[in-house]
């Protein structure tokens, strides 16, 4: 894992949210996903600029009662875990952004 | 003494599918008249056509293995490829063609890949269900092989018009969704009608004990209907398109669990 990695959703996705869930698709595998109320809130915050980190400490540990420590491992598993899939991608460095990203349609 | 040779003429037919007619040519008039025979139906009187492709048989130099389905986008063309075929479709010039072997087989899955991307732009999509008639109503039967498509076609009654009992193909039309009739079959190898009508409600199927209706509502709905859509093409917009109808789709039609014992009763309890 990439230490203090930023975030940005790839392009070969389709992401929808509903109710407090987020359904994502990849476009290379058409496999389906969905992400909790917790993992929404990072889906929706990562922008390749924010490092984790700080997404979990501002979004994540401002809304729910959990520890930094704890949510932040978390984070971290979940964001791997899609990165492998296709949805994520993780860099050391910010990740510039296309102009148009696919975010989550309302 | 030199001799005029005409050229081979080549044979055609239109096949149309949900309104969508498709002109498909080949040099060798025994394949055309089992491409007339195979949609027999479905085949379009008109001479126009608004896709055209250009079918070449080949003898031999594609193999009939097992070899992964490809549908890729380059150059402004769809690409389609599987063991036993080899296609090219683009949407600018509403021209492609296909080269395979003399089968119907291979033709029927271009076909249905076509459609896939065709209806896609218009917000449809093609889905495992079977689908019937009834009323002037149309319900889909939706599941993966086994759950019981085949089933709920053969125990339909005499008044309903079976669609399809494998694929069903959905339009969308002035925020309406609509079934139409394929000659896309499954296990009951019997084409279906070919007819139009708006959606009722789209049932997932599964098998039980009792026969049972549960509404399904969000998540748990798309997520329902999206595991049995056909997702032909491994690329972001088509896939963005095909998402999206989903959500639309269980926004408008109402979608419901069917757990059945399979016999007649259930059709009185559908409709």
């Amino acid at each position: 894992m990439i230490e203090k990695p930023y975030v940005a959703r790839s392009t070969a996705i389709a992401a929808r949210g509903l109710g407090d869930e987020t359904m994502v698709m990849s476009a290379t595998s058409s496999t389906l996903f969905t992400l909790d109320e917790v993992a929404t809130v990072i889906w929706n915050a990562v922008d390749g600029a924010t490092p984790l980190e700080e997404i979990v400490t501002k979004r994540v540990c401002a809304q729910y009662e959990i520890t930094p420590e704890v949510a932040l491992q978390d984070a971290e598993l979940l964001v791997e875990q899609l990165a492998e899939h296709g949805l994520l991608l993780l860099s050391e460095k910010p990740i510039p952004q296309p102009s148009i990203s696919p975010k989550v349609s309302p | 003494m030199a001799t005029l040779t005409a050229p081979a003429e080549r044979s055609e037919a239109i096949v149309e599918i949900g309104g969508l007619p498709i002109r498909l040519r080949s040099d060798d008039p025994s394949f055309v008249r089992l491409i007339q025979m195979r949609y027999a139906g479905y085949i379009s009187t008109s001479v126009e056509a608004s896709f055209d492709f250009e079918i070449e048989l080949v003898p031999h130099g594609i193999d009939a293995g097992d070899q992964d389905l490809s549908v890729r986008w380059d150059s402004g063309r769809w690409l389609m490829e599987r063991g036993d075929f080899r296609a090219e479709f683009n949407p600018s010039t509403a021209r492609g063609r296909i080269e395979q072997t003399c089968n119907p087989y291979s033709l029927d899955s271009v076909l249905r890949i076509v459609h896939t991307l065709l209806l896609a732009r218009g917000g449809g999509f093609l889905v495992h269900a079977s689908s019937a008639i009834r009323n002037g109503r149309a319900f889909l039967f939706s599941g993966v092989s086994g759950a019981g498509k085949t089933t709920m076609a053969r125990l339909a009654p005499p008044d309903a018009a079976l669609l399809t009992d494998e694929i069903s193909y959905v339009t969308r039309s002035e925020d309406r969704y609509f079934a139409v009739g394929t000659p896309f079959f499954g296990e009951l190898a019997r084409a279906g009608e070919n007819l139009r009508a708006p959606i009722e409600c789209v049932y997932l199927l599964a098998k039980g004990l009792e026969n049972k209706i549960e509404p399904i509502v969000g998540a748990e709905a798309v997520r329902g209907l999206l595991g049995n859509i056909l997702f032909f093409a491994r690329d972001a917009e088509f896939v963005k398109l095909v998402f999206d109808a989903a959500f639309d789709f269980v926004s408008r039609v109402p979608v419901r669990r069917l757990t059945f014992v399979p016999d007649t009763r259930i059709w009185e309890l559908v409709i």
